[in-house]
């Protein structure tokens, strides 16, 4: 039986993107932001995944407004990424664990969740950028994937609820796969920032703050709010926390810890977060 | 109250933060249409040799155009633009998020960046 061994959701600031390709890691601006991730890189070395299940929004590379999928799982043998139009570094295609995604979409599809499945996707700084982050020296990434994307674009965006329980969903598809690879959950985005209006640069630490100290143990408490109190509590793009509560649910009900937790303000206009929950399933802790 | 009507009444009521509802996707089709077209470099090349005639194939509204030729960001999101696709035509004229924060919210590039640092100060 596949194993969920944790979670990863962090930021994912293009501008991150931009940093590595100039090598600003130990930057001031840059350095405790960057150090939040050798923890993290430990942690990957010691899980070795396979497979990573990434919660993602799209910042319209693959999705434009023609035809804008609420809930979206890429079921590609590979996935491309692209320059996003000013000029971010491109990086090696990711290799898709297809099979699994099929698997995935019929689960997610009998739990009454009709999402949109996609064969050809382009995945953005949303999924690269994290990438990145964990595997910074990698010629070819050592885990294949299985994206889902959540609309955070256009509005209406998905209710908290919703993509608490999407996840939770995935969570029973991932536990009845009957492969044996190891699975890493990632949700990426956030935390609070917002780019445009009056209030461009809008930062929430207590929100924030709040996100972080519940999403492991009290996951529910971050669905207490609609999705436009997110917007107003946390700005209009950090609504992207959506992606790390699909993600806490796709980790199910078993016990967590915490192995590392990183927030640092600012990363260009984003209060910038990574947190680590591994689970301790008897699975796993052989 | 209909679900959409909660929309874009509760969206009002947000301080300084334009909530991308369906109103704002109608209007913005055009902008947005083009925007996206410049994830390929080929037509953000295309852009570059005649604004105009490019602006002109997208269908652009006078109010949208106006806001290009003007390089005003805010009057581009009141016409309708979105953030993640305008952002793809600001790195063509050379403006970062940061750039286009400060001049959201009328403040200089320093002292936007500034106000985020300050935000970090004590956490």
């Amino acid at each position: 039986m596949a194993q969920i061994v944790g979670s990863i959701c962090t930021s994912h600031v293009p501008a991150i993107g931009n940093a590595i390709a100039r090598g600003l890691q130990n930057d001031p601006y840059w350095k405790p932001f960057f150090d939040g991730f050798a923890p993290v890189r430990q942690w990957l070395d010691r899980v070795r995944p396979d497979v990573v299940v990434a919660f993602y929004n799209d910042h319209g590379l693959n999705f434009f407004l023609d035809k804008m999928p609420t809930f979206a799982v890429g079921a590609a043998p590979a996935y491309s990424n692209d320059d996003e139009g000013w000029g971010i570094p491109v990086s090696i295609p990711v290799d898709g664990a297809q099979a699994l995604s099929w698997h995935v979409i019929e689960a997610l599809v009998s739990s009454d969740f009709d999402i949109t499945m996609c064969q050809e996707m382009l995945l953005d700084h949303a999924v690269m950028v994290p990438f990145q982050l964990c595997w910074p020296s990698a010629q070819t990434w050592p885990v294949r994937i299985v994206p889902i994307a959540i609309n955070t674009v256009q509005h209406p965006l998905p209710n908290p609820q919703r993509c608490l329980a999407l996840g939770r969903a995935v969570n029973r598809a991932l536990r009845s796969w009957a492969g044996g690879e190891r699975i890493v959950v990632m949700g990426t985005g956030g935390l609070s920032h917002q780019l445009e209006g009056r209030r461009a640069g809008h930062i929430n630490k207590d929100y924030d703050r709040f996100c972080l100290d519940n999403l492991k143990d009290h996951p529910e408490a971050l669905t207490s709010h609609s999705t436009l109190d997110i917007v107003e509590l946390a700005g209009s793009q950090g609504v992207e926390v959506l992606n790390w509560i699909a993600a806490r649910g796709a980790l199910g009900d078993t016990a967590l810890s915490e192995v590392t937790r990183t927030y640092h303000i600012p990363i260009s206009n984003t209060a910038a977060a990574v947190q680590v929950l591994e689970t301790r399933e008897p699975a796993y802790s052989r | 109250m209909t679900r959409a009507d909660s929309i874009s009444s509760r969206a009002q009521e947000i301080f300084g933060t334009p909530v991308f509802d369906g109103a704002a996707a109608v209007r913005g089709y055009a902008l947005n249409a083009m925007c996206f077209s410049f994830n390929k470099k080929e037509n953000r090349e295309a852009f570059q040799r005649d604004e105009e005639a490019y602006m002109r194939q997208f269908r652009l509204s006078p109010e949208q155009a106006d806001a290009v030729r003007a390089r005003n960001v805010a009057a581009m999101i009141d016409a309708g633009g979105n953030i993640y696709y305008l952002a793809k035509l600001a790195g063509i004229l050379g403006l970062g998020v940061q750039d286009i924060g400060a001049a959201l919210t009328g403040v200089s590039v320093d002292a936007f960046k500034q106000k985020l640092l300050n935000a970090g100060k004590d956490n």
